[in-house]
């Protein structure tokens, strides 16, 4: 006989909290199943896989001439670009810019947008006054006032800054105030008969409740700030990997381009993972 | 030793309601939700309200707590006018409402907290609230890590633990299984003697009306109003086994018959 522990050993724990040894039968059943977890190391193999599939797929189409290099960089050559420039140190240069364009933008927003949007969500004299309001500007396009930026703020840092700000501000705003009116009712209730005063409800228990949602909105608008990175740099900056790409373009230096796209989706993923974590400090509860 | 003093004088009051009114809406979609409900809770007093759904009893109960507002006449709780939620008035819900973010213990001494009561006490009232309930063990859980029966002891403690002068109860045992609601029973009329706090405890489970209570409400449907009121002079404890004796059957049966007639009201 082979006990269940033979089995369970390639995979290691699963994922979600399911104890249960796995045989071979049934992992092929359970991945074929909606919703069900799937082991922890099948999971990292696979998406670490889709990164093999992705650069194997960049080689072929580079190496075998399907593509032309002036449209479609070698990934070597993209990795020789970025190493020759983070030697000379000009890589740093621009990512510090970028980084510093970013979280600015991110924190001004987010200082505001999380008090305001909780209170939003809480009194209905607040939503009443700001929903029509936000609702128009959300849909408004970035992209039309960076000259207006411009002739308002100048083309110091505080552009970027604005721009960032302007990208995710009401988008956080709405997103807030719907996870603060989500909160249950009589949750707040219990809390008003145990004497919690009206005027606490927001600190007290609004703000717990909604902490993890806050989180989660936090961590998918810092991506969105990501997104308007180059939508920032796009006049008048004199360094920052927007800036760079957008220079590139002028001198078809695809590789650059290739290159400042990568480091702005990594950058991005490590703040995406850092506010995972934080949510799951802050937050322990919500796991 | 100031939990056990604490639990030695228990705070309590009477309740009195006077001619409530209560209406959603306005115009031709309003709703009387209740109709002139007048009744009296002795100091110390376990009642029960029973009635059909939607007959309006646990509004009532958010009315006494003041979570709710009437469109006619008076509560008054110790002799004190209702106005607004207070924390005199301990509230047990149906749905599960501790605080997610908080452990146990912290949820427990949530409303002493509030009172500005110093963190020392507040630890010996903690432990004495949890022991009473039997989850001395779970100081430290989260409440997602419990399970209804657990959370809803929970409650209970934090209720009595801000030691409120009434303990309102909105069918705080509805969503669990039979043999877990028989085990709260038991557990909330120990916990209930140890208090000796007034008690208003709604619910649609005849068994658990009488088993709990002094005197049963009957309520009728919509409009609610108070049908009936039916005084339970079986001996304390009561054990779960009186539900098979002539005595305890044949008040059911006559509560039965009340919530029945009501239902032909409807037609």
């Amino acid at each position: 006989m082979i006990s269940d522990k033979t089995f369970l050993r390639p995979w290691g724990r699963m994922i979600e909290g399911a104890e249960n040894p796995v045989s071979d039968r049934s992992l092929v059943k359970s991945i074929r199943t909606p919703f069900r977890p799937i082991p922890r190391s099948l999971a990292v193999t696979l998406s670490l896989a889709v990164w093999v599939v992705v650069i194997t797929g960049w080689f072929a189409l580079t190496y075998s001439g399907a593509v032309k290099e002036m449209f479609l960089p070698r990934p070597d050559a993209v990795l020789a670009t970025t190493v020759d420039m983070a030697l000379d140190g000009s890589l740093w240069e621009h990512v510090l810019a970028s980084v510093q364009v970013v979280l600015i933008g991110f924190a001004v927003s987010s200082v505001v947008s999380v008090p305001l949007g909780l209170t939003m969500g809480t009194y209905r004299i607040v939503q009443a006054f700001l929903d029509p309001l936000v609702n128009f500007i959300r849909y408004l396009p970035v992209t039309s006032f960076v000259p207006l930026f411009i002739l308002w703020i100048g083309i110091g840092i505080e552009q970027r800054v604005a721009v960032i700000v302007f990208g995710i501000f009401f988008q956080q705003l709405v997103m807030i105030a719907d996870s603060a009116r989500g909160v249950p009712r009589d949750l707040v209730n219990a809390a008003y008969t145990l004497g919690t005063r009206r005027i606490d409800t927001v600190f007290h228990i609004v703000f717990p409740a909604t902490l993890p949602n806050v989180l989660d909105v936090l961590r998918v608008t810092m991506g969105w700030a990501w997104t308007y990175l180059v939508v920032a740099e796009l006049v008048a900056a004199r360094s920052g990997l927007g800036y760079i790409s957008l220079k590139a373009m002028r001198g078809f230096q695809v590789d650059v381009i290739f290159m400042a796209i990568a480091l702005i989706g990594i950058l991005g993923l490590v703040t995406d993972q850092l506010f995972r974590l934080a949510r799951r400090i802050a937050a322990p509860w919500a796991n | 030793m100031s939990a056990l003093k604490l639990s030695a004088s228990p705070r309590s009051s009477d309740i009195d309601i006077d001619k409530i009114v209560l209406r959603y809406g306005n115009g031709e979609n309003a709703v009387l939700a209740l109709n002139g409900v007048s009744f009296h809770v002795e100091r110390n007093e376990f009642c029960v309200i029973v009635g059909p759904s939607g007959c309006g009893k646990s509004s009532l109960l958010y009315l006494i707590a003041g979570l709710e507002e009437r469109s006619g006449g008076t509560i008054a709780v110790g002799g004190k006018p209702v106005n607004e939620p207070g924390a005199d008035r301990g509230m047990v819900f149906q749905a599960y409402t501790l605080f997610p973010w908080l452990t146990v213990a912290q949820n427990v001494e949530y409303g002493p907290k509030r009172k500005g009561i110093p963190q020392a006490e507040r630890k010996d009232m903690v432990g004495h609230f949890l022991a009473e309930v039997g989850l001395a063990g779970f100081a430290n859980h989260y409440p997602s890590q419990l399970s209804g029966g657990m959370k809803q002891r929970v409650a209970i403690a934090r209720a009595l633990a801000n030691d409120p002068d009434v303990l309102l109860m909105d069918e705080p045992f509805g969503a669990l299984d039979s043999q877990t609601r028989h085990s709260m029973q038991k557990l909330l009329l120990k916990v209930w003697d140890h208090s000796k706090k007034t008690v208003l405890f709604v619910t649609h489970d005849i068994d658990e009306a009488i088993l709990l209570a002094d005197r049963v409400l009957v309520m009728s449907g919509r409009p609610g109003q108070i049908k009936k009121e039916i005084r339970i002079d079986i001996a304390r404890p009561r054990s779960m086994d009186l539900v098979m004796e002539p005595g305890f059957i044949a008040v059911k049966r006559e509560i039965m018959e009340l919530l029945k007639n009501g239902e032909d009201d409807d037609r």
